[in-house]
């Protein structure tokens, strides 16, 4: 691998090692559930800069593209049925914290 | 790469970091869309215009729009119950914020493996192209999961109703 690529995707990946621990944290820490939906987002944001970063340092952004439009899609879906599930919850139970869902059984 | 590249990088790094220790959730998901924006400008630079496009207008436009519309819906915790939380989890995770800093600052001292197969000769095939002619079965696992999506949404308009 050319070394400018090689440079290129060290220091972006120090960028989505970043990202990635504070999505990691957002999800660990919160103690609402529309929070750690939001640091799954920021995980995937990582993800998604990672996979373009990976894609122009192999000379393969048309595969790295294809890929992250994917993952997008994928992305939204997961977000909506997620979000409906936080509604269902907090209907249920009144609030949208993590900790009553220790309460669900079934 | 020039520095505005890595101003980017540094721009997108802290509105994850402003998107996760925004206390309120509003604030949070509109800096989640921030987030969005500045990597569609990394995308663009890079030269993923395609998927640029489709990290603007979906994970930009629609998800906060979503996540935004849930925050109406839902009612929003107690200070007492917030606050009890917060110091049960800063408790558990106190280590978290030194891991983060002490990982960031090994990374720049570690050297990633570069051995990846030598990149094909360059080829005028784009993502659509690869979309459309090698990666078809994709296709089909993004239809299904957009019905799952839309069996979701199902769900949202559902509790929208039975909200109001």
């Amino acid at each position: 691998m050319e070394p400018e690529a090689v440079r290129l995707f060290s220091i972006f990946f120090v960028g989505v090692l970043l990202t990635l621990l504070a999505g990691f944290y957002c999800i660990l820490t919160s103690a609402n559930l529309i929070r750690t939906i939001i640091g799954m987002e920021v995980l995937t944001k990582g993800v998604t800069l990672l996979m373009i970063v990976a894609g122009k340092a192999a000379a393969r952004m048309a595969l790295a593209q294809a890929l992250v439009i994917t993952m997008i899609i994928i992305e939204v879906a997961v977000i909506v049925v997620a979000v409906g599930i936080v509604l269902c919850v907090h209907k249920y139970s009144g609030s949208a914290d993590a900790k009553l869902l220790r309460n669900i059984k079934g | 790469m020039t520095n505005l590249d890595i101003v980017l990088l540094i721009c997108l790094v802290a509105a994850a970091v402003l998107t996760v220790m925004t206390a309120r959730l509003l604030r949070s998901a509109i800096a989640l869309a921030l987030t969005s924006a500045v990597l569609t400008m990394l995308m663009f630079r890079m030269d993923a215009p395609l998927a640029g496009v489709f990290e603007l207008s979906v994970c930009a436009g629609l998800i906060p729009a979503i996540l935004i519309s849930t925050i109406g819906l839902t009612r929003r915790l107690t200070p007492e119950t917030l606050e009890v939380r917060r110091k049960e989890l800063l408790r558990r995770f106190w280590y978290l914020p030194l891991i983060i800093i002490v990982v960031a600052i090994a990374m720049t001292h570690v050297s990633i493996p570069m051995d990846f197969p030598p990149p094909p000769p360059p080829a005028a095939i784009g993502a659509r192209e690869v979309l459309w002619n090698l990666r078809h079965v994709d296709l089909i696992g993004q239809i299904v999961i957009l019905l799952a999506g839309a069996f979701g949404v199902a769900v949202l308009v559902k509790e929208i109703k039975d909200g109001t």
